[in-house]
């Protein structure tokens, strides 16, 4: 028996030297992927701080709803509460893991629901240094993964995977993510734009614990290295499970967000 | 504005229940504006080269029952140099809303919009354009309503029961952007019950992976008025007729990555001889054009109504092409342009409009609009005169 325990060991051990790069890396993301399941909904205040090269400073003030959709996307609603001439605004996005998301803005003024081009993911969203590709969901199969190496983040282990995205009209050839070790989050993300070269950096910090499972940071700070420019996404409030359904994201709920 | 009883109760009603709310949330804008006019008048008793105008619009919100219930109050108000119908108040919203697992009501003053198209908005009906205020036609007067909205797998289905009529605004005697000779106040009805009539409409909506269809109808009161010659004491004038009529709307997008595919098509009867009208076309988008973060759209449009040019429809065989630039900055900057040229003459109407923000609550916009008239019987011509350059800036709170 104990002969059969040896040979058990030294076979895993052996296939655990034959995993390749693209296996480890994909099998982080899969970790990643399990142990955010399950959170059905959640809720976020979130106040956004733009800062150009001169520093000045701009701020934009929402909510967000994000419904957990197994086997595709998740589906979100962006309200927006500040600057007061975008107040009542809302954004309905459907995101698919390969296919085109799907999505609908409001305009309070007309009362008028449009539907709107999701070429648009490499896109700006409200004018700051994320894209909306950086706050879409995160599905497996949206990218290949290839594991480099572990590398620590300000004393936090983590592992360091080259992620390429597998979806039409991104942004970037490819990005390097340190995933924390504990959490299975992203600690920094090192985007690169189409032509290869160093575009932005998201830090993320202040990482908490929810219903003791799921881990969201307090803060995410993405420094534009081509253009010197800052935003700060600041995260308050996150619920869980409060009951929100399918109901809550179509374009009926889009015209009444407020 | 006057108010009919039924609407004068569903106001009582609804102050009441504002009058209850605990926190309340006011938003809104108030704005100053200046519109220049580079030509000389076409009547004498116009007003010449520019006026200003104030115009002010608070937003009251509130909402109970984990937001299921809730209330909005919508007021607005312009003040004109020169044109005392262009001076006007009115209620946008006053409705109370209930939202339940599969449908949603509305009861009171509200607006609601239908359709596609970026030109002109045809199967648009329920809320009667406020036609001093831009003549782009994009600006509303509240309607009184009560609207069932259902919510299910086959579609959102809508059904408004309209009490109560508004006539569409039109500049005064001295205002800009008015027919030659002026339309007169005094408005005719096909129904005996005139402005009291109750409209009916029904809309079904739904979605199918990239295609957002809309099919609606509506019974009442046509918003869009017949315009008539009337001889007068001292001169002939112009006067509204509003026929009762039946409309149907179909609208559909389809959203294929960087391309969407518009068409709005509409068949009315009951104003004078059936006809038929069709908006379609699509809108291109450029995502970060020169390397940069800017949008830049194309949009294209042919805009067809069967009545030709007898009577006078603005946009009987006409092609629009434009442009939407949105910068995507911190400030909003946004632009659009386009031109509306009619296939069978040489009328021309030139449209751009650019706006930004200043600081976190200041807007500035700049609109201008130029026409060039070319037979006699277009609509157009009696405002080929109203080049403007329009220049607004608004303070949100």
């Amino acid at each position: 028996m104990k002969k059969i325990g040896l040979l058990l060991l030294i076979l895993s051990s052996v296939f655990a030297y034959a995993q390749t790069p693209e296996e480890k890396g994909r099998e982080i993301a899969i970790e990643a992927d399990k142990r955010d399941n399950g959170f059905a909904n959640s809720s976020s205040k979130m106040t956004m701080t733009l800062k150009n090269a001169n520093g000045d400073v701009s701020i934009r003030k929402m909510r967000s709803k994000t419904l957990e959709v197994h086997g595709d996307g998740d589906k979100g609603l962006t309200i927006f509460d500040h600057p007061a001439d975008i107040k009542g605004t809302a954004f309905l996005s459907f995101t698919h893991v390969l296919d085109a998301d799907d999505q609908w803005l409001y305009l309070p003024a007309l009362k008028r629901v449009k539907r709107i081009s999701s070429k648009n993911k490499s896109g700006p969203f409200m004018g700051s240094e994320f894209a909306f590709e950086d706050l879409s969901s995160r599905e497996v199969e949206k990218y290949a993964y290839l594991y480099i190496k572990d590398e620590a983040v300000n004393g936090e282990d983590a592992f360091v995977i080259e992620v390429r995205p597998n979806y039409k009209y991104s942004g970037y050839t490819r990005s390097v993510v340190w995933i924390s070790k504990e959490k299975y989050q992203p600690l920094k993300i090192d985007y690169y734009d189409r032509k290869n070269s160093l575009l932005k950096t998201m830090s993320a910090s202040g990482y908490q614990q929810y219903l003791g499972q799921y881990w969201r940071p307090d803060v995410m700070v993405m420094a534009n290295h081509q253009t010197k420019k800052e935003t700060r996404l600041g995260f308050a409030d996150y619920q869980f499970k409060t009951g929100l359904s399918e109901r809550d994201f179509n374009k009926s709920s889009l015209k009444r967000a407020r | 504005m006057f108010l009919r009883f039924s609407n004068r109760v569903i106001v009582c009603v609804l102050l009441f229940v504002f009058g209850q709310a605990i926190a309340a949330d006011w938003s809104g804008y108030g704005a100053a504006e200046y519109r220049g006019f580079t030509q000389s008048t076409l009547d004498n008793d116009q007003f010449d080269s520019g006026s200003v105008s104030l115009s002010f619009e608070p937003e009251f919100y509130h909402s109970w029952n984990g937001g299921d219930d809730s209330v909005a109050f919508v007021p607005f108000a312009r003040w004109d140099e020169h044109d005392p119908e262009r001076s006007h108040v009115d209620i946008r919203e006053l409705v109370w809303l209930h939202v339940a697992q599969d449908w949603e009501l509305r009861v009171g003053i509200d607006k609601v919009f239908w359709g596609v198209t970026e030109s002109q908005h045809l199967v648009d009906i329920i809320n009667q354009t406020d036609m001093v205020e831009n003549l782009d036609g994009e600006q509303k007067l509240g309607q009184a309503m009560l609207n069932v909205s259902l919510i299910k797998g086959w579609g959102v289905l809508d059904v408004f029961v309209l009490p109560g009529f508004r006539e569409r605004t039109f500049p005064g005697k001295g205002g800009r952007f008015r027919s030659i000779p002026e339309i007169d106040d005094h408005t005719f009805y096909e129904s005996a019950a005139k402005d009291k009539h109750v409209d009916l409409a029904v809309r079904w909506t739904q979605t199918f992976d990239d295609w957002d269809v809309g099919v609606s109808h509506f019974y009442g009161t046509s918003r869009e008025p017949r315009i008539m010659p009337s001889p007068t004491l001292a001169s002939l004038v112009l006067v509204s007729f509003y026929d009762i009529i039946h409309q149907t709307g179909l609208d559909v997008q389809a959203t294929l990555d960087e391309w969407l595919w518009k068409v709005e098509l509409i068949h009315r009867s009951g104003q004078g001889e059936a006809f038929n009208a069709f908006t379609g076309g699509f809108e291109y988008t450029f995502v970060g054009v020169l390397d940069s973060a800017a949008d830049f759209g194309v949009i294209a449009e042919y805009l067809y109504d069967d009545r030709g040019s007898d009577p006078a429809v603005a946009f009987d065989n006409d092609i629009f092409v434009g442009g939407r630039l949105a910068m995507n900055d911190a400030a909003s900057s946004e632009l659009l342009f386009g031109i509306i040229s009619d296939v069978n003459d040489s009328t021309r109407f030139y449209n751009i409009e650019a706006s930004r923000r200043f600081g976190n609550s200041w807007v500035l916009s700049l609109e201008g609009r130029f026409i060039s008239a070319g037979s006699k019987g277009d609509p157009f011509n009696s405002i080929r005169q109203d080049d403007v350059i329009q220049l607004e800036l608004a303070r949100h709170f």
